[in-house]
């Protein structure tokens, strides 16, 4: 058995090269040793494996349209077979991308990790975090209620005041002056193929320059070149990433099966009194907007947070000194420390502000109550427009809902089919009133001419007053 | 961190017999931490694996959760009092709405049917849809036939094969009386068999 495995591993080997490879991703050094600090990273992995594989099958069943988007993921939220549990799955998953995301660039800054000729490898890594918060920026409509509609139409219009391009990305963004399905559309698109593409991309590239840059290990060594011993990536440090990912990964599978997210009513954009609240990690964001109003907004949206995305870029470029530890770089541990500090006080201080004001306070316990009353309701497969529109303009007139009578009587639907769109034995009648006047129907309904009754067509019969109801139906056909 | 047990060793070395010479030709240091890596590997191997495996396990229910739905297709519709169809030997047409659930849809879609009172006074329910390639037959007021617009195919006022390509009678469907009103469950059928047969 064991030596058949070996024998078979030497075949693949010699056509793949597969033990090098794995000896190379296996033993990479790591000086001072395997870390829990480090599991990080790898976590983010796991995290991104678990999005690909739920967010692949939710795309299963999800219909990207303002008329389906929210009856496709209420049906698989309240229909499908562990539905709800894999779309839970999916958002909780978004969650701790985020707040590993974080976790992770705070370590690579305290340990002063992104020193020695790490600076594309820290770039690579800003436009990963852009890259998810713009996954959960885009994602967040897509299930096309209340909440997401409302979110997104803040979203967008925060985007709308940059200076000089604001209008157009606004525009651009929703493809169009308001949320609309084409909306939905172009955040689906982004969602599912254009920014996964760009972090299949920067991940790959985010590895390959670590590997090439080598892990930095404490923050006592040196960045570039490390004296310490070192210790294999595997095994140890396999096993703390291992351990972490499932711990991780099992929190957020028990979280979902205990604690399913809920889906709230289907958006309404008329309904003026709904109070959006973005998911709490743009709460700090969204706190934070609310202190610039007027002229000033352009300081609170753009120069501020434009200052702080043009110092993290810069970061490695500025800080060139060899010295890893913390409290050896006093400006840059406070600085990052504020911002952490500022975002979770933001955070704070916009749920605090919502519940001390008791009109917002009443507002938001009356939509989570309508939330908790939709996740009741039981599923109604939604009507499908395409088979009743001509027999619902028909309806609209009594004289011509007499007429679609006569019309299935007499059995014209028998060739000109059931909601006279035709088959293949007799053309559709549907805009049939806007192509022959009255007069004209009247004379072949009573005349067919000799290609009609080649087809089989046979003179219709009828009363005055019945044919008066037979073509209100026919009319009505658009 | 060397706490190698001879057990190890002699996995060691009969792990070394499968390897080619030059493989193996690492110190024996390099040798005995190979063994213990690849015990360790396997172990986290089927860790991993299963933890994958588990996973899983509710993605493939998730995708597979249409073929496990069971369709209920035993849905009545009503034609009104059976006294309306009493009175005249003449088949009348009836149009019925049915619901079909499709997926997250539903479709509604009118079908219509003949009701027919037989020589011996029992209501029967006949499809229009042709047996031979699915037109609507229709019933010719003028004459005792249904016709068949398509291909001519003719058939008697009960529904019986007259002439013309069809392979078979008319369908029937399956009909009852319910607090004299009259019920009928549409179905669909194969076309072009001989043998009336049911399309799920």
């Amino acid at each position: 058995m064991k030596s058949q495995n070996n024998r078979f591993v030497n075949w693949l080997d010699q056509r793949t090269g597969v033990r090098h490879l794995t000896r190379e991703a296996l033993d990479e050094p790591i000086p001072g040793g395997a870390r829990w600090a480090y599991v990080l990273g790898s976590g983010l992995l796991y995290i991104l494996l678990s999005q690909i594989a739920t967010g692949v099958f939710l795309a299963m069943y999800y219909v990207a349209s303002a008329d389906h988007a929210h009856t496709t993921v209420e049906y698989i939220t309240k229909q499908v077979t562990a539905g709800s549990f894999i779309r839970s799955l999916h958002m909780y998953g978004s969650s701790a991308m985020v707040v590993t995301l974080v976790a992770h660039m705070a370590q690579t800054y305290f340990f002063g990790s992104y020193k020695g000729r790490r600076e594309i490898l820290w770039l690579s890594g800003l436009i990963l975090f852009a890259l998810v918060i713009g996954m959960a920026f885009t994602g967040y409509l897509l299930p096309w209620d209340q909440k997401a509609f409302f979110a997104t139409a803040v979203g967008t219009n925060i985007a709308g005041e940059v200076p000089i391009i604001g209008d157009w990305l606004k525009e651009l963004m929703r493809g169009g002056t308001e949320m609309g399905t084409l909306t939905l559309s172009r955040f689906f698109v982004a969602h599912v193929f254009l920014i996964p593409g760009c972090i299949f991309a920067f991940v790959a590239a985010h590895i390959f320059l670590f590997r090439k840059a080598g892990s930095a290990g404490p923050m006592d060594e040196h960045p570039f070149e490390p004296k310490q011993q070192t210790e294999q990536f595997y095994p140890k440090q396999v096993i703390m990433d291992i351990v972490f990912a499932t711990i991780l990964v099992g929190t957020l599978g028990l979280l979902s099966y205990l604690s399913p997210v809920e889906l709230g009513p289907k958006a309404n954009p008329a309904d003026t009194s709904f109070l959006p609240r973005p998911e709490w990690y743009y709460l700090p964001i969204f706190q934070w907007l609310k202190y610039w109003n007027g002229a000033s907004a352009i300081i609170g949206i753009v120069v501020i947070p434009g200052i702080i995305a043009a110092l993290l870029v810069a970061l490695p470029f500025l800080d060139r000194k060899l010295e890893r530890r913390p409290w050896k770089r006093p400006v840059a541990s406070f600085s990052f420390a504020i911002v952490i500090c500022s975002l979770i006080f933001l955070g704070w201080q916009s749920g605090h502000e919502d519940a001390s004001d008791p009109a917002v306070a009443k507002q938001l316990t009356k939509q989570s109550e309508e939330t908790a009353a939709f996740m009741k309701a039981p599923f109604t497969p939604e009507l499908s427009g395409g088979t009743l529109t001509a027999q619902n303009a028909a309806l609209l007139d009594p004289q011509a809902m007499l007429g679609k009578k006569l019309y299935a009587n007499n059995s014209c639907d028998g060739c000109h089919g059931e909601n006279a769109n035709g088959t293949d034995v007799g053309p559709k009648l549907i805009g049939i009133g806007t192509k022959f006047d009255r007069a004209k129907i009247i004379g072949l309904l009573k005349n067919p001419t000799q290609k009609m009754r080649d087809g089989n067509m046979d003179p219709v019969d009828l009363p005055d007053a019945e044919l008066d109801k037979l073509l209100a139906y026919l009319n009505s056909l658009k | 961190m060397i706490e190698n047990t001879k057990i190890q060793r002699a996995i060691n070395t009969h792990q070394e017999t499968g390897v080619h010479p030059i493989g193996s030709a690492g110190s024996q240091h390099k040798t005995i931490r190979t063994g213990r890596r690849t015990f360790l590997g396997w172990f986290f191997g089927i860790g991993t694996v299963s933890i994958g495996a588990m996973l899983s396990v509710p993605l493939f229910r998730f995708a597979l959760d249409p073929l496990m739905r069971t369709t209920t297709a035993t849905s009545w519709s009503d034609l009104g009092p059976e006294s309306d169809f009493s009175e005249t030997s003449i088949p009348q047409k009836r149009s019925i709405s049915i619901t079909q659930v499709d997926g997250w849809r539903k479709v509604v879609t009118e079908k219509p049917v003949y009701v027919i009172k037989k020589a011996d006074g029992k209501l029967i329910v006949l499809t229009s849809v042709c047996p031979h390639l699915g037109c609507a037959v229709k019933w010719n007021d003028t004459g005792t036939q249904f016709k068949c617009p398509c291909h001519n195919g003719v058939f008697t006022t009960e529904g019986k094969l007259m002439s013309g390509p069809p392979p078979r009678d008319m369908d029937e469907l399956e009909s009852r009386s319910v607090d004299g009103h009259l019920q009928v469950r549409y179905q669909s059928f194969r076309q072009l068999v001989k043998i009336k047969e049911e399309l799920a």
